[in-house]
């Protein structure tokens, strides 16, 4: 197989290619969390074969998208803190009961952002270990939704493997990963070690491992 | 003689507030907050508070305009990093203020266990993780778990929509949030709300949380949204 290196200006898949990966994976009528940034794309790429339940943090079950201008409320927001709108069937609850929903295991998915994914699973997303430390619900996500799927991009800004042997950064949750979506490849954690999914069409798998600390198989 | 918990002055409702107390503060991020009760703690001037919230303020509103007046020496809260957490920022940051950090379901569970008698649980929340460290371990079905202790409060300033005079509470959408648990955790729950209505109106189905949880109530009909009051540029006092 041939290796190919990559340029900054030549990257692997869009964002958009990375969300709709995601979205064919959330089974029809799944409550989904969706973290902010990056992992909120992929409500857009949800096909019209499925209808998936989306949970916001703060109490809202049922969020729908972004409102109009004109009818943003400051009393609708997401765990975002944007405004946004519900949809028919949704429900508000208060703070514990929201979080029971994650911490009693009813959260089919969440899709987070990552720092640092090791290779037995564990997440680094929530601190650089500078500046104000804010956890936010990152770590009732990951301890309590039944699958855990991470989004983001393979390398840092800096060009560093963010699949690891092990994190250096203050981890979010012990062996939580289910399974990863990056520009170059959707990885399953597994005992064995970054089980290959899919592969960037451009890539090798030879290439995969260059970037990648920790065993890469397919 | 009837129940009657409405007051009609900010003053009354913080009047047991003291230096030291530990407040709960409505709210997730501005959904909820209690800017009009927060102010009026700022006139109270009651110091050395620790703030359960989840959020530290933003501009000088509200609890952003609490803690720049250095009243706050503890916040203990889930997300205390924002762009506009201005004054939180500035105190953290010459180490003039604590903060304990807590994972935002373990603070809410720790709110909720403290309004329930609840001293004390373990969650999978934040095992091995730095904010586990500590704190008891314990393994439940092979599975580790670890202890984590109720947050009581003495008093807990909230945001409602709708009360009538005996404090049965109703709220805006996402403005309920931390407000229900709140108010069963502290001592003594201070509510402000936008609309007092007469006890026949109260529907008992819809009734979020009962009056049993609530002490003082105020109608404030047309409250500060705090996005609109720091584009404003707004400052308090």
């Amino acid at each position: 197989m041939t290796k190919k290196n990559f340029t900054n200006a030549e990257k692997g898949w869009e964002r958009g290619v990375i969300a709709s990966k995601i979205a064919n994976d959330l089974p029809h009528a799944s409550y989904v969390n969706l973290g902010i940034g990056m992992p909120e794309l992929v409500s857009q790429h949800i096909k019209d074969d499925r209808e998936i339940i989306y949970h916001s943090e703060n109490g809202l079950l049922g969020m729908g998208p972004t409102p109009n201008e004109n009818e943003i409320d400051f009393d609708l927001i997401n765990a975002g803190k944007k405004p946004v709108t519900i949809l028919p069937g949704g429900s508000f609850c208060h703070h514990a009961d929201s979080f029971s929903m994650i911490r009693g295991g009813h959260i089919d998915y969440c899709v987070l952002g990552a720092m640092e994914v090791s290779v037995n699973g564990d997440l680094a997303n929530w601190s650089t270990g500078k500046g104000i430390p804010a956890v936010g619900g990152a770590m009732d996500l990951v301890a309590g939704a039944k699958n855990v799927f991470v989004m983001t991009q393979h390398l840092t800004k800096e060009g560093k493997p963010k699949l690891v042997e092990k994190c250096t950064l203050p981890l979010t949750g012990s062996g939580v990963v289910s399974r990863v979506y990056t520009d170059y490849a959707v990885i399953d954690i597994t005992k064995e070690g970054f089980k290959i999914v899919e592969i960037n069409e451009n890539l090798s798998i030879e290439y995969l491992q260059t970037v990648t600390e920790g065993r890469v198989y397919q | 003689m009837q129940i009657n918990k409405i007051k009609t002055e900010i003053a009354e409702m913080l009047s047991d507030v003291f230096d030291g107390a530990t407040i709960m503060v409505g709210g997730f991020g501005e959904a909820g907050s209690p800017i009009e009760l927060l102010h009026g703690l700022i006139d109270h001037g009651a110091k050395d508070l620790t703030i359960i919230a989840n959020n530290s303020g933003n501009g000088r509103v509200g609890l952003g305009a609490l803690i720049g007046q250095k009243q706050v020496k503890k916040v203990i809260c889930s997300f205390a990093r924002s762009a506009k957490g201005i004054t939180f920022q500035e105190l953290y940051n010459k180490g003039e203020i604590e903060l304990e950090v807590v994972p935002q379901g373990t603070l809410a569970e720790r709110i909720r266990a403290a309004g329930s008698g609840i001293p004390a649980f373990y969650t999978a929340t934040a095992v091995g993780t730095p904010l586990a460290i500590g704190k008891e371990e314990k393994i439940f079905n092979g599975k580790k778990y670890i202890l984590e202790e109720a947050l009581n409060a003495d008093f807990a300033l909230i945001k409602a929509d709708v009360s009538d005079r005996y404090g049965n509470l109703t709220f805006k959408k996402t403005a309920r949030n931390f407000n229900p648990i709140m108010c069963m955790a502290a001592k003594q729950s201070l509510i402000q709300v936008r609309k007092l209505i007469e006890p026949h109106q109260t529907n008992p189905e819809n009734v979020i949380t009962p009056g049993i949880f609530v002490k003082k109530i105020i109608e404030i009909d047309n409250p500060i949204i705090e996005t609109n009051a720091i584009e404003e540029g707004m400052i308090y006092p």
